[in-house]
């Protein structure tokens, strides 16, 4: 794990210069410009079909864009670029929890060590005594717990999360959302986090940038000090802000 | 959830109807109801067993058809699931047969028998083949579904977390694909026997179904009905087993959870 000594905020751990993206005739994303510092907590907002997930899936790798360039910087020794974890957990059915958080470590440590490190993760997760149980047996947060301790495994550089926590109940979301809060804070990982919930973009993010007909329209800092709490004056401030720019462009 | 299906419960209460069965027919053959050149008494049944089983004759007759069913049945079951392994997995060669096999497929492979008797006479090889080719589309068509259904969200994460081909095949695509090579599979194995009946019965010079043709000629309905219930026994007796293997590599799956 990277000290926080070492943690130069003027780096960038990735950098989207002028992409576009479109999908036959119809652009998706046109000209985005985005620089974010290593250790960020990004949050990026926006209506549905606006374009978050495709974003998402061009910093993970998964798509190229049509134009323009995206620039990763070269991760340090013992870790992988990019983790992405999506709004379904996707956890292997018939893969016990140990192995599925172990699916992390593909290519990286050998099994012996790889289940090991799992082991450990799944209790950093607060699923200290699941190791052999199947996915089909735990509850719609345990799986994105699973699914967090796989991501997190191979020390991920950029951890890029496409509304993860979108299908879960109100009170686990919460609960998710402090695990989130608290891992990213004791590893260090630059955090891009897609949401349609703006008061967990305030909750937890460093940045939050707010993405229409696929541009940046609204790009603030969250200067609230750690640790937060939902429902406090300053987050309704920001949280105003917020939904007033989304709901402004509603009107125009 | 369905209900738990191999509780003792349910096991025993699957018996009972059979169980019934055999005794009434039991008193409707003393009572004369049912004749002995119609259906012999299933104790009359038990004795045709004794009488091969001491003489040998039914081991061997067994062993012969089981040969030949499990034989027929892997040389037809692993070409079938490596085409469909093949066309699951490759684009070109999925376009290259599959259309060609679907065809094939609608010709019922006992039609084939007269030709079949032409190409081999009544030899090993024609049962096998038989045995063999019916065997071989549930497996294929089955393990093509199975792989085609694998969840792509599954695939995709496999791939982000660095899986190469060979890893995916392993860790998510046949694991996928398991639950309809196991429907495949059953499947096979009923066609497995139905074939081998068939073609025992039509050309053979041993096994089951042989032994039920011989017996016919001398009016020895008991031994007919014997090789009968044995036909059927061992088809349950393949089923079970392909069950069983089912439960055991199927235990993630939410149908297969009997709780602890
Ligand atoms: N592979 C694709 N092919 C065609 N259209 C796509 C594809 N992926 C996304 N789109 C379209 O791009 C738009 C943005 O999608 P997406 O990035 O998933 O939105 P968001 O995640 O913000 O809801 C949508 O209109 C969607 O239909
Ligand atoms: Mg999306």
């Amino acid at each position: 794990m990277t000290a926080m000594s070492s943690f130069n905020f003027a780096e960038p751990a990735f950098s989207f210069q002028g992409v576009l993206r479109r999908f036959g005739e119809k652009s998706v994303l046109s000209s985005i410009d985005l620089t974010v510092e290593k250790g960020q907590f990004l949050a990026i907002i926006g209506k549905s079909g606006c374009g978050k997930s495709t974003l998402l899936r061009l910093l993970a790798g998964l798509d190229q864009p049509d134009g323009g360039h995206i620039i990763r910087s070269p991760v340090s020794d013992g870790q992988t670029a990019t983790r992405v974890m999506f709004q379904e957990p996707r956890l292997l059915p018939w893969a016990r929890v140990l192995e599925n958080v172990a699916v992390g470590l593909t290519g990286l440590a050998n099994r012996t060590e790889a289940l090991s490190r799992a082991h450990a993760l799944l209790a950093e997760v607060g699923l200290a005594d699941r190791d052999n149980d199947w996915p089909a047996v735990l509850s719609g947060g345990q799986r994105q717990r699973v699914a967090l301790a796989r991501a997190l495994i191979g020390q991920p550089g950029i951890l890029a999360l496409d509304e993860p926590l979108g299908a879960l109940d109100a009170l686990t979301r919460i609960e998710m959302q402090h695990l989130l809060s608290s891992v990213w804070q004791r590893q260090k990982f630059t955090a891009v986090l897609v949401t349609h919930d703006v008061s967990e973009a305030i909750l937890l993010a460093d940045r939050v940038v707010v993405l229409d007909a696929g541009k940046i329209a609204l790009d603030i800092a969250i200067t609230i000090p750690r640790p937060r709490r939902h429902g406090t004056p300053e987050a309704a401030h920001f949280e105003q802000m917020i939904l007033g720019h989304l709901l402004d462009d509603e009107r125009a | 959830m369905p209900a738990p299906t191999n509780s003792r419960h349910a096991v025993l209460i699957g018996w009972v109807l059979p169980v019934l069965i055999v005794v009434l027919w039991e008193t409707l053959s003393r009572a004369g109801v049912i004749t002995d050149n119609v259906l012999p008494a299933p104790t009359a049944v038990f004795a045709a067993f004794l009488r091969f089983l001491q003489t040998g004759e039914l081991q061997q007759n067994i062993g012969i058809s089981a040969w030949r069913a499990l034989t027929g049945f892997a040389i037809g079951g692993s070409i079938g699931f490596g085409l469909g392994l093949a066309n699951g997995l490759s684009a070109l060669s999925r376009n290259l047969t599959d259309t060609t096999l679907q065809m094939v497929r609608n010709v019922p492979h006992l039609a084939l028998i007269p030709l079949v008797i032409l190409w081999f006479g009544i030899d090993e090889e024609a049962k096998l083949f038989l045995v063999a080719l019916g065997v071989f589309f549930p497996i294929y068509v089955n393990t093509l579904l199975g792989i085609q259904g694998v969840d792509p969200q599954l695939v995709e994460m496999g791939r982000t977390y660095g899986m190469g081909k060979r890893k995916l095949l392993i860790k998510v695509i046949l694991p996928g694909a398991l639950p309809s090579i196991f429907t495949g599979m059953r499947y096979g194995l009923g066609i497995m026997w139905l074939t081998l009946i068939v073609a025992e019965t039509i050309s053979a010079t041993s096994g089951l179904g042989y032994m039920a043709m011989q017996a016919r000629e001398f009016l020895q309905i008991d031994v007919v009905v014997l090789s009968i219930l044995i036909y059927a026994l061992l088809g349950k007796l393949a089923d079970s087993i392909a069950r069983a293997l089912e439960r055991f590599s199927l235990q993630w799956h939410p149908a297969f959870q009997t709780g602890a």
